[in-house]
């Protein structure tokens, strides 16, 4: 049996009320909310956020869809390899830049053998008042998709799957562009409805099942109007919310962040279901086992609940589409991949050095001991998974960040070390001394076409 | 372990300085041949000489050619040295220790920052090719925590602990009123200093050093040879210098009220000069004020207030000009201007006029008579956990 072992999801903190847009704009905008990356994430830091949560006991493969990558040519799944510590042996993937990707590594991790890690994360935009800035939201979910005994209980079966391909040009954006265009909608509605049934017949024929066996199905398409046209005439009991009203929809992670709804809200030995329409339309049923419930862990509804307002100003400054005065400082340098190259574990990993004899930890790493006394007996020590506690803090009014102003704190890491450290998504105002928080992954800015990946700290929330 | 000084064996015989503004009409080049022709006219020698140069730049440039091409020295031995902040008191240090070594008769150490030429605010480091895990904070907010830790371990309160700040600012702003060389020559209300705008925490415009352009510079010769430059030599009793492993970033028992590498360097300079109860026997100081908060913690790390009290002994005007230990007379970083490789120098350049009472208007009375009296110099770079330290002690009697 091969199936499902384990998943996750990651909302990142902020939330932009849809109804500021039309007001600011003049147009756009709608009901709801949507969820918003900050300055400092893009999809690479958002799937290890979701893939760091199951990524313990290493994956013998590692998969990352994003439509919206920080780099071409070169792999970015790779700092996700790095920022969860996974073996050198374990290759990892991109799964290139389009909407289908995350429904392919899914889909190619059911037919594959041995543990495989799908991560998927999107940032979603558009120009000032346009649909996709409304309409979408930003969000990573990880699955791991490995056979029955292989370590983990399997929590939802992979029962059959069907896939039917279309070359049409209903939505399409260049490289390097934020803005994605379109076709006529009714074309997009239409066609996929099309696609989207016979791929769902093939399917429940593949499984040897009814309509009316499913319990729950998920529909992940372009829109919510193509995803309700189509889940209304699919016949199963009940349909998912697609989480238009609170999250958006998270383009290529939209697949992987609607699979996680319907699990977390599935019944032990339940047949469910996903169709993702794309290029194509591609579905997946599951049913699920008496330990689908047994999961731990941060649910979607958890995440939601603990979001915080973002002006619709910042969100726009946030996404390059308004320019704002930066403080008159000398923006950083490109990081040197060389120096970052020697330093990948403390980098990406965090890893920092433990003094065996003392228990000092030290951070960052470092050859000789703090007391002097002794060198290159250090123990790696990883820190991302240890929350800390406020020291002090300040906010630098004047320092580059590419959304000022820093807040900064020396924080104290729980059983030892100590790092000066930038805290994110956070409200100046509401940082205090004695302040819970812990380790993220983040992008701490972009210079020559390179993201400057490192870790910042957030507060414990929930 | 050994730290010996050496105590009354170098003798400071010519010294210039030149006003520390934004000097948009001069270049580093301007700056040091200013100040290094007002040395060479207070020794009453010439460059040819002076036996050895060192000089003192953060980033004003490369090698000893960057003083010795527009001073035109020829075939001298020039030392450029780089110890962040505390850079011009570097240069002095060697000087001296290079003519105590008896390898040179006369050294001369020129400080130099040509820092208004960068179109940035503040002061901006030139990074090395790093890993991008560095912090990449301003100064201002990496001293800005130590006010409210202090506040909360001595028990001060936030309205108490403004005040406190603000009169350094004030006094500083006080100070260098009187002095032509400085870069703000206003006094300003403690009021305009406590409601200017916030740059980091709690510190604000007012609470932050001035950033010029500037340059200063020393002769130095043995003590015995000084009489021969002039009848009013300043003996060096001590220098000291430690450089910080940077553990208060990384050590939680570090708590940011107080500067270990600084208590650390002043004991050391005490125990060379001599000096075992420095609030008593040092008659002024020059201090590193970058930051207000920094000169009220600087008074306990030098021993002239108790821990816990240099905010009330800064509010009883106790470190005022006509207070019982005179701080940064001459205005201070605050309100002379930091060109990071001069002010060393400029703080050395303030105790020189004060004990040979040259110091005009902010000349602190009877100083310049007073048989014994010592003159501190202290000098940071870095920041709070992380940080190099000098201090130095001169005086014009031997012994």
């Amino acid at each position: 049996m091969r199936g499902i072992t384990a998943w996750s999801t990651y909302l990142p903190y902020r939330r932009l009320d849809r109804s500021q847009i039309a007001a600011f704009v003049g147009q756009g905008g709608g009901r709801g909310t949507r969820t918003v990356a900050s300055y400092d994430e893009d999809p690479t830091t958002m799937a290890v956020a979701a893939g760091r949560r199951i990524a313990a006991g290493a994956p013998d493969l590692l998969l990352f869809a994003t439509a919206f990558p920080a780099y071409a040519d070169k792999t970015n799944a790779t700092a996700i390899h790095a920022a969860l510590q996974l073996p050198a042996t374990v290759p990892a993937f991109d799964l290139g830049a389009s909407a289908r990707s995350a429904m392919g590594g899914l889909l190619l991790a059911a037919r594959s053998s041995g543990r495989v890690l799908v991560t998927a994360a999107d940032v979603r935009g558009g120009l000032a008042g346009s649909a996709d800035e409304a309409a979408g939201g930003d969000a990573a979910a990880a699955f791991l998709i490995a056979d029955d005994g292989a370590g983990a209980p399997v929590l939802a079966e992979i029962v059959a799957t069907a896939s039917v391909t279309d070359e049409f040009v209903d939505r399409w954006r260049s490289p390097g562009e934020t803005r994605t265009k379109t076709w006529d909608d009714k074309f997009a509605e239409t066609t996929y409805a099309a696609l989207g049934r016979r791929a769902w017949a093939d399917a429940l024929a593949a499984a040897g099942i009814q309509a009316g066996d499913v319990g729950a199905v998920a529909v992940a398409a372009p829109t919510a109007r193509i995803a309700a046209s189509l889940a209304a005439r699919l016949g199963a009991a009940t349909v998912v919310d697609d989480l238009a009203a609170t999250v958006g929809n998270a383009g290529a992670a939209q697949p992987a962040l609607l699979l996680a709804a319907l699990l977390e809200q599935a019944a032990p030995n339940q047949t469910v279901a996903l169709v993702s329409l794309a290029d194509g339309a591609d579905v997946l049923i599951l049913r699920t086992t008496p330990a689908v419930t047994e999961r731990r862990g941060e649910t979607l509804a958890r995440q939601l609940a603990a979001g915080g307002p973002l002006p619709y100003g910042k969100f726009l400054a946030w996404r390059g589409n308004l320019h704002v005065e930066p403080p008159r400082r000398p923006e950083p340098a490109r990081v040197s991949a060389t120096a970052a190259a020697r330093n990948d574990a403390w980098k990406f990993g965090f890893v920092a050095a433990r003094d065996p004899q003392t228990g000092a930890v030290h951070m960052p790493p470092q050859r000789v001991s703090a007391d002097g006394q002794r060198t290159d007996q250090m123990e790696p020590q990883p820190m991302s998974g240890v929350q800390g506690t406020v020291a002090t803090f300040t906010v630098d009014r004047m320092a580059y960040s590419p959304s000022p102003p820093i807040v900064f704190a020396v924080v104290d890491f729980d059983g030892g070390g100590r790092l000066p450290i930038e805290l994110c998504d956070v409200d100046a105002a509401d940082v205090a001394i004695g302040m819970r928080v812990e380790p993220t992954f983040r992008r701490l800015f972009v210079q020559d076409g390179i993201p400057n990946y490192f870790w910042k700290a957030r507060p414990v929330r929930g | 372990m050994a730290s010996h000084g050496i105590k009354d064996r170098i003798a400071i015989v010519g010294m210039g300085c030149t006003n520390f503004v934004e000097h948009w009409d001069q270049g580093l080049d301007d700056l040091v041949v200013e100040a290094s022709e007002q040395c060479f006219a207070s020794a009453g020698i010439g460059k040819d000489d002076v036996d050895a140069y060192w000089l003192g730049t953060a980033q004003g440039g490369m090698s000893g050619i960057t003083l010795a091409r527009p001073l035109q020295l020829h075939g001298k031995p020039v030392t450029r040295v780089e110890n962040y902040c505390a850079t011009g008191s570097e240069a002095l240090r060697q000087a001296c220790y290079a003519v105590a070594s008896g390898a040179y008769d006369t050294a001369m150490a020129v400080g130099v920052e040509k820092v208004k030429d960068s179109g940035f605010q503040g002061l901006n480091a030139h990074p090395v090719p790093n890993d991008g895990t560095g912090r990449t904070l301003t100064a201002a907010a990496m001293f800005s925590m130590v006010a409210p830790a202090y506040a909360q371990r001595y028990g001060v309160d936030p309205a108490t602990m403004r005040q406190a700040m603000a009169h350094v600012a004030w006094k500083n702003h006080q100070n260098g009123a009187k002095n032509p060389r400085a870069q703000f020559r206003k006094p300003v209300s403690v009021e305009t200093i406590i409601n200017s705008p916030k740059l980091a925490g709690d510190l604000g415009v007012f609470d932050c050093a001035g950033v010029a352009d500037g340059a200063a510079a020393a002769i130095v010769c043995r003590a015995e040879d000084a009489h021969r430059y002039t009848d009013r030599p300043l003996y060096v009793k001590a220098l000291s210098f430690v450089a910080g492993n940077g553990s208060g970033v990384s050590d939680p028992g570090y708590d940011y009220t107080t500067f270990p590498e600084i208590a650390a360097c002043a004991a050391d300079a005490y125990r060379q000069a001599g000096v075992t109860d420095p609030a008593r026997q040092i008659a002024l100081a020059e201090v590193h004020d970058c930051f207000t908060i920094t000169e009220l913690v600087l008074m306990e790390d030098l021993g002239f207030s108790a821990r816990g009290t240099a905010w009330r002994d800064e509010l009883d005007g106790r470190f005022d000009l006509d207070g019982e230990l005179p701080v940064n007379p001459d205005g201070g970083l605050k309100s002379f201007g930091h060109p990071t490789g001069a002010s060393g120098l400029r703080m050395m350049f303030e105790a020189w006029l004060q004990l040979r009472g040259e110091a005009g208007e902010r000349q602190i009375p009877g100083l310049a008579d007073r048989h014994g009296a010592l003159a501190l110099t202290h000098n940071l770079g870095g920041y709070p956990g992380e940080m190099v330290s000098f201090v130095a002690v001169l005086g014009r009697q031997l012994g």
